[in-house]
């Protein structure tokens, strides 16, 4: 399958997706760390994507995405942004209310 | 460009593009020296820009924009970049 369409039925078919440097338990990157607390702190549950093991998907998402850099976090299969967003999307209470409409709760 | 002349190249590129009231520029390389993502040579920054060019745009449209003004850089002298967009009347 082209990694386009690979992309687009990840972040379609999963309510909450993460693209980030490392793993939810050993993040490779601070910025993808934050992330994972924002989701864990909001109690989401979400699939991620290794992109320092995917050179494809990180080749190709920044492209798919229109957005340079890593973490990427998707929500409903709308990209909400990276780790700045995220955490001010967290602070504000929206992230919760973005996740729990996706989550259906 | 040598490390010590990308703030200003950053700047720069930020000024001309999103016409701003204020800009900040923070290296945060030394912070991340020896991490992984450093090894190539590219540094980390954190920018802080107040535009009215921001005014009715989500925050996406405003990242957008402002790795757009630094797509160049994005390649050659970023690695990671903290965004901090604001409109003159949201700034704290």
């Amino acid at each position: 399958m082209d990694v386009m369409e690979k992309i687009k039925e990840q972040v379609e078919g999963t309510p909450v997706m993460l693209y980030m440097k490392g793993t939810p338990d050993f993040p490779q990157c601070g910025f993808s760390s934050r992330v994972v607390q924002a989701l864990k702190a909001v109690d989401a549950e979400f699939e991620s994507v290794n992109v320092l093991e995917e050179p494809e998907v990180r080749t190709n998402l920044p492209r798919y995405a229109n957005w340079p850099t890593f973490p990427q976090l998707f929500v409903g299969g709308e990209l909400i942004g990276g780790c700045d967003i995220t955490v001010d999307m967290y602070n504000s209470g929206e992230l919760k209310q973005v996740i729990d409409q996706a989550l259906g709760r | 460009m040598t490390p010590a002349e990308r703030p200003n190249a950053i700047r720069t590129r930020l000024e001309q593009a999103l016409a701003p009231c204020e800009v900040d520029v923070q290296d945060a390389s030394a912070r991340h020296a020896g991490h992984v993502g450093a090894r190539d040579g590219r540094g980390h920054f954190s920018v802080t820009v107040v535009s009215p060019a921001f005014d009715g745009q989500d925050r996406i449209t405003r990242h957008r924009a402002v790795y757009g003004a630094l797509s160049d850089l994005m390649d050659t002298d970023i690695h990671a970049l903290s965004i901090r967009a604001l409109t003159p009347k949201e700034k704290p």
